[in-house]
């Protein structure tokens, strides 16, 4: 299960990172989201990959912890989630208004003399 | 928590969010109810940061923590105020203020929202200076980045939207490596509280140690980006010079956010406690502040443009920092906290000032009028009233602008008689003392890159300030209104403050600094006895 889950945020970081070397704003934006998607679930791996496990320790036993699923790195992917959405979207906004001021989907607002 | 002084510790977040959200909430066309409430919130917020000084400077090293939900302080989110944030807070809620006063002269006008996104700005930096958790940094970084993203942006049109682009999508990559960073140093030490991974971290296996250092690098990267050391800052003097003057001036201390976290983490984290991991990292932060001085002055002496020619002065203030602050000797960090207000105070003063010495050459303010028509015609109706408020010109402003632009040139360049040469000195003079024997090489170009960088910024500064006042002065005095002066003025009189009390402002640095190197006094604050969990206090 490591090796997929590392697999997969690698793959994702690295179209991410291509894609927002890019000098479309579409790309820049398309690889942002991915790169974000990379980050967390790369959060998400590090309370340990465990499946089935209870995230929620039993009432007055101290449990192994090697038994229970850490519930803290899920709670910042939820905030990495939600903060990464908002500012992605804010994103978008500055990107239609830069297409609508320039008249060009390029990032530095005018194509490259060629 | 039975002192009102405990929850006074979260005013400076709760009171800018509420200000803000009520801001939201009103109608664009009550302005005077608008500006009202802004202002009284700045207001409260400097006389709330002013107390906490107070609190903070109190003899005894005892920091203030307040755990909200006042659960223990291993499972809480904490607050903490030490005078290293007590002080930044000051800083804010200065600038803030006068950034608020100087627009309600016009720029409130050039867009939507510009008190609201000015609260909420003024709440991410205080939250990002207050927080004792990792991740709560993190969240404030983004209140903070969220609100710095429409200030940038505010008055539109085409150069703020592209430099505005590139922003954004810069300061998203370096949040994104903040997270990685932040879980990779919570997935080996198992906690996000500061105090407690500066307990763990000189317990961490061997194995892992290179784990911890390679996580705190992507942190201190993610850190650096805002600071923008070289070469990660070329975001930096395009942005700033393209957003209005009250948003450069608010956005000019967002620099700062980034230095002082390094600062607090590194000394926490890599100080002489770590074991193996001390002093981590103190070459690069050395080396890339004087790649960013030599980058800054460079960029200063080539820039003929007011703007970023400050741009290019936050740059070369950002490089002296970092480059102080890697040389880790208390003394030496004490100068570079006293150069930071200093230079927080003069370049928020000298952007307010760009704008109006801009205004001047260039017969009305054109800029102005394209971003107002950029940014839609629902505004068109409130325009002669903004007009007659600029409509008082008073005398002499050109000698007021001159005599600010001077304070300034002598501020950023460390000149005697004002507080930048005190700063410098104070930096300088430590790091002499320190090397009995020969210095070391860096600690030379150090010495080199300091003065260097004044000699630099008053050749640029002097040659624009000919070029503005002497050789090619405005046809027609430009029209200042008093709310514009009197920021600069308060500002740079704040300056001069800071070196007539020359002498007590040094002393807080150097018990701060002091503080920051052995945060022995922190740590138990925020973990009242190490090891054993916290007590519940009823």
């Amino acid at each position: 299960m490591e090796l997929i889950v590392a697999l997969g945020i690698g793959v994702l970081t690295g179209s991410g990172v291509w894609l927002l070397l890019r000098p479309r704003t579409f790309q820049v934006i398309i690889g942002l989201s991915l790169l974000s998607y990379a980050v967390n679930l790369f959060i998400f791996s590090t309370g340990g990959l465990r499946t089935g496990q209870p995230p929620i320790l039993p009432q007055g036993g101290a449990g192994n912890l090697l038994e229970y699923a850490d519930p803290l790195p899920q709670a910042l992917v939820l905030t990495a989630i939600v903060i990464g959405f908002a500012t992605t979207a804010l994103f978008l906004v500055v990107l239609l208004a830069s297409r609508g001021l320039t008249g060009t989907d390029h990032v530095d607002g005018r194509e490259r003399d060629r | 928590m039975t002192n009102w002084t405990d929850h006074l510790v979260i005013a400076p977040i709760v009171l800018p969010l509420l200000a803000g959200t009520v801001l939201v909430l009103l109608s664009e066309r009550r302005r005077k109810l608008r500006a009202g409430i802004a202002l009284a919130s700045a207001v409260m917020l400097l006389a709330v940061a002013i107390v906490l000084v107070g609190v903070a400077d109190s003899p005894g090293d005892a920091v203030r923590v307040y755990r909200l939900g006042n659960w223990p302080s291993f499972f809480a989110i904490v607050l903490v105020l030490d005078r290293l944030s007590a002080m930044m807070v000051a800083l804010v809620a200065v600038l803030g203020l006068a950034a608020l006063v100087f627009s309600l002269a016009r720029w409130q006008g050039a867009g939507a929202h510009f008190h609201p996104l000015l609260q909420f700005q003024l709440m991410g930096l205080n939250g990002a200076f207050l927080t004792g958790d990792l991740f709560n940094l993190f969240v404030f970084f983004e209140v903070m980045l969220a609100a710095s993203y429409g200030l940038a942006l505010h008055g539109s049109g085409p150069a703020r939207v592209r430099a505005g682009l590139h922003y954004i999508a810069v300061n998203l990559v370096a949040s994104l490596l903040f997270l990685i960073g932040v879980s990779v140093l919570y997935g080996v030490g198992g906690t996000l509280s500061m105090a407690d991974l500066a307990m763990r971290i000189p317990a961490v296996a061997a194995e892992d140690r290179a784990l911890v250092e390679a996580g705190a690098a992507v942190l201190g990267l993610a850190f650096l980006v805002k600071a923008a050391m070289w070469p990660l800052g070329f975001w930096l003097p395009g942005t700033y010079a393209a957003a209005g003057a009250p948003s450069a001036a608010v956005l000019s201390i967002l620099s700062k956010v980034g230095i002082c976290a390094i600062l607090r983490l590194w000394l926490m984290l890599f100080g002489d406690g770590a074991a193996h991991s001390a002093g981590f990292g103190g070459t690069w932060l050395m080396a890339g502040g004087l790649a960013t001085i030599a980058f800054g002055s460079i960029a200063v002496l080539a820039t003929q443009d007011f703007s970023r020619l400050a741009g290019a002065s936050v740059l070369v203030s950002s490089g002296t920092l970092l480059a102080a602050i890697g040389a880790g000797l208390p003394g030496v960090t004490a100068g570079a906290l006293y150069y930071l207000v200093s230079s927080v105070l003069a370049i928020g003063a000298f952007f307010l000032l760009v704008e109006l010495v801009e205004r001047g050459r260039e017969v009305g303010a054109d800029v102005l009028a394209v971003t107002r028509e950029a940014f839609g015609t629902q505004r068109e109706e409130t325009d002669p009233e903004d007009m007659q408020a600029v409509d008082a010109p008073i005398p002499g402003a050109m000698a007021v602008l001159g005599g600010a632009f001077l304070c300034c040139a002598l501020l950023l360049a460390g000149l005697p008689p004002l507080s930048g040469f005190l700063a410098k000195f104070a930096i300088l003079a430590p790091l002499l003392a320190a090397a009995s024997g020969g210095l070391p090489p860096l600690t030379w170009l150090l010495l080199a890159a300091l003065i260097l960088s004044g000699l630099a910024t008053l050749i640029a500064l002097l040659r624009a300030g000919i070029e503005a006042f002497w050789t090619s002065p405005p046809t027609s005095p430009p029209r200042v209104a008093a709310l514009e002066a009197g920021p600069i003025v308060a500002l740079l009189a704040l300056a001069l403050g800071l070196t007539v009390l020359g002498g007590p402002a040094m002393q807080y640095m150097s018990e701060t600094a002091s503080a920051l190197h052995a945060p022995r006094s922190y740590i138990e604050g925020v973990l009242p006895s190490s090891g054993a969990p916290a007590e519940r206090s009823p």
